[in-house]
């Protein structure tokens, strides 16, 4: 029972940082019906801006953890946000009315860029950090078994919550969010009646990576250690959690997140570890082979 | 009205109910088309015309009812269980779409190929003897070219033969994809708004086609149609489909006359019942 | 282009406009990036900072874009300047497909024994040819089908470990194992795609990458069967009818036909066992385009709803190009296990598939001789940046990405009807569909 506790907390912890990559992917796939292969590179660029941050601020002496969190999280959705916005520019959009293969080798492209560009300045080698939230509650304890809640999972779930909260305002509530629906629906309809199309799918791409930077941070956070090549699992999960959830819906994404956090971690725990992607991947097969649509998805009805 | 069950029926459609959600699109439909006859399904807008047609051809599973086909030989299917390819080859029942769905990026002669799958595949002995290129199935395809040739005659496609589908203008595509469906040597032709988009002359045409069709290969035709000149003019029977409810049932001259199908097109598109 | 009838000097305060802004997007791309690199210190990172660096990235970007503006781009920059260069370049190859490909053919026979052959360029020919046999193996999947497979490299694993297994385990030759090895790939190819035959376009994708890396997994873990990371070693070479190519071989080639023993032997004949699996690939394919069942392949990637209305049972037809794909896959795999003498789970990684539909996109979907030409560039030209070992990856994203842009359907476009009355006329790639699958 304590072990279940211990792995339930932290499966929300790991599904919360897979969602928060999933909204990126579910928004894109529902503004422009792409697949952003290159969105976990960019949460591996985001981490790795606030690797940079981290140290250098605590190279100048702020050891203040929430200042120096808050600071970094920051630099590290603006500067993310502007790696996201660029490769929408240079590597989608000159093909977004194109044969749909395409933007699809030029997303796996990017992808690829991304990874070796970071391989390139950065080196090969995993990069440490050392701990900065340390600590946190102890839920239960029972012969000898504690369930530890960290502050480091509360944060990150809080963080989480909060962002899901504010997004999912931003596009029920804003005309950002209803230029966006408009988009979904019909691009060329929306364009008609007076939306920038353009702009709309660049702030999708720039919200998106806004997020995945969250993530790379928590990432960092979390595991302590980061390297070039960590987009690349952590995306294709995220996508997984966006297709389980149901593509093009927010809280879907969440969700999926939450459950492919769950099974990857009780999977680590109870059966073994090694196949703990396997039973991601697998889930994911079920999943659109069962419920094309995911979870909170709405059906699609073929049309004859 | 003619009676049910007294003529010789090659499709019997029996209490045929489709729901999609809480919609109900069609509702306890009712109708027979007659093994030499060519059958119309008419009605407004949206009164899931079209949907009785995705039943008939498997491509919807109806919720409730019955579609059997009967074939001359006293062979039956019941349509409602079987999975659209099968209804194509082994109930031989071939149809057309209302927006037209041919191969594009493919020939015209190509288009009819295709249509010939499953006995080239059969003759090519899964692709295995056509590997080898043995001679009985270098004979099964000069045959079935030669099919191809008779159809893009009688549709004057015949100088077009090695064209993109895609290529052709819009009657010339609608032409084809009925010729496409002729290839498959089928027994009932269900077509989709043939009429729609055609201008007058090439309307005559068609219906010059479709009697000819009936005429000479001796088949049944049910088809969906807004164009009144058509319907009325080589209709042997008609069913008034509106809101998925069957309103009316029977001869050119009967429908026409019909006070329940003038009262459900009046409000409409008047003008279509003259 | 119609702008540039105006002066330079007219337009180098918009140009120098531009590539300000583009020169200040990159500074805030490579500030951390590229200006700041992380440096391992005994128990902790250290930050290096490379202004000089960054303002050499910056600075390249700021000029790179003012040149462009100024030169090719003409004040319009929606559209790039080279995909006019690259279009005739297309059509060139359209038009001398009907000689090219013997003269291709006639190349690759004769390669080995071209003066400047040495061994260097033959193991970079066998690697050419064993990505051209992959292309045209998953062309049948994507080209011709439309089912867009992202996890084509499990199926090559497959083929890889079946020889790799049969031949260490029962003593089986390569000639027994290569059909075994494409007979289980194709079955395993039935055994993925039969799930996933539902799913559409990007799902597809998505699920046979998750495949691809399930099979990885599997080959990492498995340690009892597949030995791990560490992988299967000592695999057999292949036998020219049962004459070893090596220098103690029992019997040895070189003794039986009297020649003296040269290394270069081995590489010659792995050389053309590739390129006659190639060609057996080749010609099944071409010869299946023109069958109703590859027909049927391409009906299906134009409208499947048509497909099923002409009776045509879709489930097979995309389990048999599944299949057909796989087991093209299985051969190279096996042919690859064979030369390499030396297999992991490591060579099978996702980035291999990307490569191969790379390849395939590149050359243009459908088209045989483009994946030659597409193979030949990307491979060939890949290694030409061997000694810049980390930057060639980089090269390669990008020459992807940058091809694309400039010529989305590839570069070979058009179709060519697999039967016809009168003429053969090709059909021009914009009426081709791609597929949804």
């Amino acid at each position: 029972m304590e072990y279940f506790v211990q792995q339930l907390i932290n499966g929300l912890t790991l599904g919360a940082i897979y969602g928060l990559i999933a909204i990126g992917y579910t928004m894109v796939y529902g503004i422009i019906g792409m697949i952003n292969f290159a969105h976990g590179d960019i949460f591996m660029v985001g981490a790795f801006i606030a690797l940079i941050m981290f140290i250098f601020l605590l190279s100048i002496g702020l050891t203040f953890v929430p200042l120096a969190l808050l600071i970094v999280l920051i630099i590290s959705m603006a500067f993310t946000s502007v790696w996201g916005w660029t490769v929408e520019r240079v590597a989608y959009r000159p093909l977004r009315e194109s044969f749909r293969l395409a933007p699809l080798i030029t997303a796996i492209g990017m992808s690829i860029v991304l990874q070796n560009f970071v391989q390139i300045t950065q080196g090969a080698r995993v990069k440490p950090l050392q701990p900065l939230i340390t600590g946190g509650f102890e839920v239960m304890e029972r012969d000898g078994f504690v369930v530890n809640l960290s502050y480091m999972q509360i944060l990150i779930i809080v963080l989480t919550v909060v962002l899901m909260c504010v997004f999912t305002l931003i596009i029920s509530r804003t005309s950002l969010g209803r230029a966006q629906r408009a988009c979904e629906q019909d691009r060329v309809m929306a364009a008609l009646s007076g939306v920038n199309v353009d702009r709309t799918i660049s702030l999708t791409f720039v919200m998106g990576a806004a997020l995945a930077a969250v993530a790379g941070v928590m990432y960092l956070l979390y595991y302590g250690v980061i390297d070039f090549y960590i987009g690349f699992i952590a995306g294709i999960k995220a996508f997984t959690a966006a297709v389980l959830g149901g593509i093009g819906s927010l809280p879907g994404a969440m969700l999926g997140g939450m459950i492919i956090g769950l099974i990857e971690v009780f999977w680590s725990a109870y059966f073994t570890i090694e196949y703990k992607d396997v039973a991601a991947f697998s889930m994911l097969a079920l999943v659109l082979i069962f419920m094309p649509s995911g979870l909170l998805g709405r059906p699609e009805v073929e049309k004859v | 009205m003619s009676a049910p069950g007294a003529k010789d029926s090659i499709l019997r459609v029996r209490h045929l109910t489709m729901r999609f959600g809480g919609l109900v699109a069609i509702d306890n439909l009712s109708f027979e088309a007659g093994r030499n006859d060519i059958t119309a399904l008419i009605g407004p807008n949206g009164a899931g015309k079209t949907t009785v047609f995705n039943c008939i051809t498997g491509f919807y599973k109806p919720t409730e009812g019955m579609i059997q086909m009967t074939h001359g030989d006293g062979r039956e299917y019941l349509l409602e269980r079987l999975d659209d390819h099968v209804i194509a080859r082994q109930a031989r029942v071939a149809r057309t779409f209302q927006n037209i769905r041919l191969f594009g990026g493919m020939t015209v002669l190509e288009n009819l190929m295709v249509a010939q799958h499953n006995p080239l595949v059969h003759a090519s002995r899964f692709a295995i003897a056509g590997l080898l290129g043995l001679s009985g199935f270098k004979k099964a395809e000069r045959e079935a070219v030669e099919r191809s040739k008779h159809w893009l005659e009688k549709i004057q496609l015949i100088d077009r033969a090695d064209d993109p589908a895609a290529d052709l203008p819009y009657g010339a595509q609608r032409r084809l994809e009925i010729a496409r469906a002729m290839c498959m040597q089928p027994l009932l032709l269900c077509l989709d708004e043939p009429a729609a988009g055609l201008n007058p002359r090439e309307s005559d045409q068609l219906n010059q086609l479709l009697l000819d069709i009936r005429k000479e290969e001796g088949i049944a035709i049910l088809l969906i149609e807004h164009d009144m000149s058509v319907v009325m003019e080589i209709s042997d029977h008609i069913a008034v489909l509106d809101y998925g409810v069957k309103i009316s049932d029977g001869t050119p001259d009967f429908v026409r006359s019909d006070p329940h199908v003038i009262a459900a097109y009046l409000g409409v598109e008047d003008e279509e019942v003259a | 282009m119609a702008q540039s009838a105006t002066s330079l000097s007219a337009r180098l305060p918009e140009a120098l406009k531009d590539a300000a802004i583009a020169a200040f997007i990159s500074l805030a791309l490579f500030a951390f990036i590229v200006g700041i690199r992380t440096v391992d210190d005994p128990g902790k990172l250290l930050l290096q900072p490379r202004p000089w660096l960054l303002a050499g990235a910056v600075g390249a970007v700021f000029v790179g874009r003012l040149l462009l503006n100024l030169f090719f781009w003409g004040g319009t920059h929606t559209q790039s300047a080279f995909a006019p260069l690259l279009a005739p370049l297309g059509r060139t190859f359209e038009k001398a497909s009907p000689w090219l490909t013997p003269a291709l053919v006639a190349f690759a026979v004769t390669l080995p024994f071209l003066p400047f052959t040495d061994r260097y360029i033959l193991d970079v020919a066998i690697m050419v040819m064993t990505y051209i046999m992959l292309g045209w193996g998953l062309n049948v999947v994507v080209g011709l089908a439309g089912l867009l497979d992202l996890g084509y490299v499990a199926f090559y694993a497959v083929g890889a470990y079946s020889y790799a297994l049969v031949a260490t385990h029962f003593g089986l030759s390569f000639w027994v194992a290569l059909p075994l090895a494409g007979l289980l790939a194709a079955l395993w190819g039935i055994i993925l795609g039969f799930p996933v035959l539902r799913l559409r376009g990007d799902y597809l994708a998505i699920v046979t990458l998750a495949f691809g890396e399930i099979i990885r997994i599997v080959l990492i873990n498995w340690y009892s069967l597949t030995n791990g990371p560490d992988g299967i070693t000592r695999i057999p070479r292949p036998t020219f009818f049962g004459l070893e190519l090596t220098r103690r071989g029992e019997p040895s080639f070189h003794e039986f036909f009297g020649i003296p023993y040269s290394p270069m032997n081995r590489i010659i004949f792995l050389f053309y066992i590739i390129l006659v699996l190639a060609l057996i690939t080749n010609f099944i394919t071409t010869r299946l385009r023109r069958l109703p069942l590859g027909r049927a392949w391409e009906a299906l990637r134009e409208d499947e709803i048509a497909c099923r209305s002409l009776g045509i049972n879709t489930r097979n037809t995309k389990l048999s190009a599944f299949a057909i794909g796989a087991m093209f896959g299985g051969f190279a795999g096996s042919f690859f296990a064979t030369r390499q003498g030396f297999i992991s789970p490591e060579s099978f990684t996702f980035i291999e598939s990307a490569i191969i539909l790379a390849i395939v996109v590149l050359g243009g979907m459908g088209s045989q001789i483009g994946v030659v030409i597409a193979a030949i560039v990307m491979i060939g030209g890949f290694e030409l940046f061997r000694e810049l070992e980390q930057y060639r990856m980089l090269m390669f994203g990008l020459a992807m990405v940058l091809i694309m842009i400039w010529r989305p359907r590839g570069l070979i476009t058009s179709r060519e009807p697999s039967v016809y009355l009168k003429e053969r006329k090709a059909v021009s790639g914009e009426l081709v569909q791609e597929g949804k699958g």
